[in-house]
């Protein structure tokens, strides 16, 4: 009991920090800003589904979904970077 | 195991909480990505660590170690990828501003 108390104030806390790297994502003065605060929101997602699992008592189901987004971010970053290598400064 | 995994998992707030705080001050591409690829990382692992070992020995606390260990890998990649994709795109590094002589 106390313990899920525990966890769920720091489940609050990292729901508390979002904003800045929301800020980051949406106001960054070119696009690579923009990735990185978009690559700390997705860790961000993952870290938040195992904390809501371990306060529930079903983390078994929820690792597997947390797994799969961790596979997305790292494909999908080295996609979109992979692409914006050969390309001007874009804003 | 309260005891053993709440500064842990403390720790690992601490170090998110520099981490956002640095990518909303610093003033560069080049500086952000030291702050959130390092710190951002750091945090995280210890984060989880600290729920694996709070939830005691289960098969899957294996599968939380087995994420740490994709996370180990995966952050500081897509980090170094990007600062090298900014690098060749031609985008200027910040530096101070010369004092005049």
């Amino acid at each position: 009991m106390n313990e899920q108390l525990f966890i769920r104030i720091i489940f609050f806390g990292i729901t508390a920090l979002l904003p800045f790297y929301l800020y980051r994502a949406v106001r960054g003065p070119n696009v690579f800003d923009r990735l990185i605060g978009l690559n700390a929101i997705s860790t961000k997602a993952i870290l938040m589904l195992v904390l809501i699992g371990a306060s529930m008592n079903q983390l078994d189901m929820l690792l597997d979904i947390s797994l799969g987004y961790g596979l997305l971010n790292l494909v999908g970053g080295l996609a979109v970077s992979k692409y914006l290598e050969k390309k001007e400064v874009p804003l | 195991m309260i005891l053993l995994s709440a500064p842990l998992i403390l720790a690992g707030f601490f170090f998110l909480l520099i981490a956002a705080i640095g990518a909303l001050r610093l003033p560069d591409f080049y500086t952000r990505s030291h702050a959130l690829g390092v710190t951002d990382t750091l945090g995280t692992l210890l984060i989880l660590t600290g729920v694996a070992l709070l939830h005691g020995f289960r098969p899957e606390t294996v599968k939380i170690f087995l994420i740490v260990l994709f996370f180990y890998f995966a952050n500081p990649v897509i980090t170094h990828v990007l600062f090298r994709a900014a690098l060749r795109s031609g985008l200027k590094p910040w530096t101070a501003k010369k004092e005049q002589p």
